[in-house]
């Protein structure tokens, strides 16, 4: 060191108002911290790699098999994949329906009074009564109409699966709906139909315009709804349909929740039907619609006409995929491959914990506190390098699960559910963003908390417990969507790829589907981060350090 | 510009333990100031509410005038050790030295420039997990002379430290001494800081006891008495007791004589004709003189407790 003999002379201090950068200068000591410490720098790394192999380990475990057809053996992993139609919005959809139908020109519109709709489902599945009996595809099954079961008219872009369309129907327990695209629902007059209630129904289209109306008698008509179906041609396809689901039924209790269905086939009788701007001298024409291999419905359909009145079978559903057990096809979701965030996410909060708590083990926060004696900025620049490092790993670990798990998946035969562009991104971004909040969050407990075994723990309790505990089928569906609700375990909805839909039965929980949409159970765990940042920097001013 | 270190009225209180009770003192740049006391005298206290580490319940404490934590980069303004052990074992001594840096807007270069200065070239890419003591207290120096300041102020900085890296801090201190600033080196033993101290500032239970230069203090308790090295002891007391001196014995063949100068002393020795070999005024340790002032303290009841630690 120097050691000269002649006194020197030191230039005044900078008053405080002339420096700037201090936080970017506490930031950069930060990092530098971080990345000299060897077990934090592979800590990182191996929580990236437990994410990632959690995820794809899970998604590679099981290959499927399937028949293979009269003559033929057994298939196995992709071969298995069934054609699942894409609606127009991209996503997997059922389009399954008995449609009887004759081309409609550009402008027209189809009326028809619904009244009556039965039917009949697998056994267990709601009411109970005689089964019909008899073999076949009816066998063991009890009769009953199920909620979402449809009876309506129908505009269609074409007979092929997953086209455009608008529908005004009656349902089996939902009342009058307009639904279009799959994914879209608006409720009509609601009520049951019967003979003495019919349902009177009519959509018009002016070019790509479709508009529904009910009516309870036939002469006082109601709009329902309104809708542009672009790119419709100028000649598609309307008539009259009946579907019915597939109805999950979800029990709960402690030990976990149970979901099961099966098939289900409804009948519905239409009067009144009227068709205006048909092409001349065309009779209606059936076509079931999806029927045979990969169809969620008995695969029965047909329809007559006797004395004005045409009563139609039919059985699926016309609406979007929703994942879960009970899905008539083996799928995935996207965020499947995720499944290893919570063994990156404890691995974090141990490194993002130890960031601080070593320090004070060590008496190494006086001298963080003497370089930076402005404690709030001490905290922050640790929570920005904690967050940056975390999201970093995150990143790329849910960019690889989600780009390879899914080809992982198909190779076993598993349907992975399409995403968008942006839902993908929101999952990959989000999943990345969840642990980065997540690190800083256990950076501020190890703050307020100042040792490490106390912090992880507290870390571990609030943050993995819950999720473990809401998506592991051990409590029932109240107190699991609670715990999902509540806790910064919520912010796991951030990865939902696949939304649920009120007008498609079910398995409406945890682990597929979160009761917070993805934002807002985001916001759930920074809510929580933002309250234990203020608790910590709070206690890290106030005390003695 | 005031430079230096100042303490005023600093009280603190950790639950019934009081453990700073009117603390007040000044360290002026230029010299060495030393800081003596037992242990659980405040010392460490006080530096830590220097660094605005800890808040005192009362009083305040300035570095060049302005409190630390109102420091903008304030390693260029106080450079401090207060605990070696205050490492990150996994980090190497240049990584510890490099984000301290970052810390202030330095270099790597400055740091690489130190690790030359301080002789840490062979531990500055091992970590830190394996240092001795001694060579942590080394890190810790460096770390505190990083930013080049004014003022530096090290808690017992040769504990554990071999006879070779005392001598090395002794020298250093005075050269930072030298260089024009102000050091504040605190120590438990007395005489760790007998040839580095300009000045001392002695503390007991939370409080000054004395302030005074180390000249002034040793003078003090010399109190003007002569040692005699004589083998014809008994006849030597008898002439030097007819002359007027008050003469005690001091072990086998020697004697303390007062009330006499030392020239007077030889005079009446040589001319009784009394063999002597030696009379040299006495030089008081820094160990009496602080025994001596703690026992002057009467309200100090724990003095006797506090001198054997010291004298240690």
């Amino acid at each position: 060191m120097t050691a000269g003999t002649t006194a020197r002379q030191w230039p005044a201090p900078a008053p405080a108002a002339a420096e700037h950068g201090g936080f970017w200068r506490a930031v950069l000591a930060e990092w530098t911290k971080f990345r000299s410490v060897r077990g934090l720098v592979i800590g990182t790394v191996v929580a990236a790699l437990a994410m990632l192999l959690v995820g794809l380990f899970a998604a590679g475990s099981a290959r499927f098999t399937c028949p293979g057809g009269p003559g033929f053996p057994t298939k196995t992993g992709a071969a298995c994949l069934p054609r699942i139609p894409r609606g127009p919005g991209g996503q997997a959809v059922t389009d399954s329906f008995y449609f009887v139908h004759q081309p409609l020109a550009a402008n027209g519109s189809i009326t028809a009074a619904v009244t009556s709709l039965t039917g009949v489902h697998a056994a267990g599945n709601g009411q109970t009564g005689a089964g019909p009996g008899g073999a076949g595809p009816l066998a063991g099954m009890t009769k009953g109409i199920v909620g979402w079961a449809k009876a309506g008219i129908i505009i269609k872009t074409s007979t092929s699966q997953g086209t455009a369309y608008a529908a005004m129907m009656a349902t089996g327990g939902h009342g009058v709906r307009m639904q279009y695209d799959f994914t879209q629902d608006i409720a009509g007059l609601a009520g049951q139909v019967s003979p003495s209630a019919p349902r009177w129904l009519r959509l018009t289209r002016s070019g790509d315009t479709i508009t529904g109306y009910d009516s309870a008698d036939g002469s006082r008509w109601a709009r329902v709804g309104t809708v542009r179906l672009t790119g419709l041609p100028a000649t598609v396809q309307a008539g009259l349909f009946v579907t019915s689901p597939v109805e999950t039924q979800t029990t709960s209790s402690f030990g976990g929740t149970t979901s099961n269905g099966g098939p289900s086939q409804a009948t519905g009788i239409f009067g009144h039907v009227s068709l205006s701007g048909a092409a001349p001298g065309k009779a209606w024409a059936g076509a079931n619609i999806g029927a045979g291999r990969g169809s969620p419905g008995t695969g029965v359909g047909g329809f007559h006409q006797a004395g004005g009145a045409i009563t139609v079978t039919g059985s699926g559903d016309i609406a979007p995929v929703v994942a879960g057990p009970t899905s008539y096809f083996p799928t995935a979701t996207i965020e499947d491959h995720l499944v290893g965030t919570f063994a990156g996410l404890i691995a974090m909060a141990v490194i993002a914990a130890m960031f601080i708590t070593t320090e004070y083990r060590r008496g190494l926060i006086r001298l963080t506190l003497a370089a930076t004696p402005r404690r709030g900025e001490v905290l922050a620049a640790k929570a920005v390098v904690v967050g940056a490092v975390t999201f970093a790993a995150g990143l790329a670990a849910s960019v690889i699960a989600v780009v390879a798990g899914p080809r992982l998946s198909r190779d076993m035969g598993l349907y992975v559910l399409p995403v968008s562009l942006p839902t993908g991104l929101r999952v990959i971004a989000g999943t990345a963003a969840l642990l980065a909040v997540a690190a800083v969050f256990a950076l501020a407990l190890g703050t307020v908390l100042r040792r490490s075994a106390v912090a992880v723990t507290a870390a571990i309790v609030l943050l993995v417990l819950p999720y473990i505990l809401g998506v592991a089928s051990v409590l029932p569906a109240g107190p699991a969507e609670w715990l999902l609700r509540v806790t910064p375990a919520a912010a796991f909805a951030i990865q939902q790829s696949v939304p649920a839909y009120h007008q498609v039965s079910g398995p409406y929980g945890p682990p597929v589907y979160f009761p917070l949409g993805p934002w807002s159970g985001f916001a759930v765990l920074c809510g929580w981060t933002a309250l234990a940042l203020g608790l910590a920097t709070y206690l890290l001013r106030r005390r003695d350090a | 510009m005031n430079e230096s270190i100042e303490v005023t009225g600093l009280r603190k209180r950790f639950g019934p333990v009081l453990a700073l009770d009117g603390m007040t003192f000044a360290v002026p740049p230029g010299q060495v100031t030393g800081f003596v006391g037992p242990n659980g005298s405040g010392k460490s206290t006080t530096m830590r509410v220097i660094l605005g580490l800890d808040a005192p319940d009362e009083g305040h404490a300035l570095v060049g005038g302005r409190p630390y934590a109102s420091l903008t980069r304030p390693l260029t303004r106080l450079g401090s050790l207060l605990d070696a052990g205050a490492l990150q074992p996994g980090r190497t001594a240049r990584n510890h030295l490099l984000w301290l840096a970052r810390s202030q807007g330095l270099s790597a270069r400055r740091v690489d420039e130190l690790i030359g200065q301080a002789g840490l070239e062979l531990a500055a890419r091992r970590r830190a997990g394996g240092y001795s003591l001694g060579m942590r207290q080394r890190l810790g120096i460096a770390a505190a002379m990083l930013a080049d300041p004014p003022a530096v102020m090290f808690d017992e900085p040769v504990n554990g430290m071999d006879p070779e890296g005392i001598v090395w801090v002794r020298g250093f201190l005075r050269s930072l001494a030298a260089e024009g600033r102000a050091v504040l080196v605190s120590s438990h033993l007395m005489s760790e800081l007998e040839d580095t101290a300009d000045h001392l500032v002695i503390v007991g239970r939370g409080r000054v006891i004395a302030d005074t230069s180390t000249a002034e203090l040793l003078a003090k308790a010399s109190g003007g008495r002569v040692v005699v090295r004589t083998t014809a002891a008994d006849r030597a007391a008898a002439v030097l007791t007819g002359d007027g001196g008050t003469v005690a014995p001091a072990g086998p063949g020697a004697l303390t004589v007062s009330g006499l100068p030392a020239a007077r002393v030889l005079t009446v020795l040589s001319g009784n004709g009394v063999p002597v070999s030696e009379v040299a005024a006495h030089r008081a340790s820094l160990e009496e003189a602080y025994l001596e002032l703690t026992a002057s303290s009467v309200e100090y009841r724990a003095a006797g407790e506090m001198a054997r630690e010291v004298a240690r």
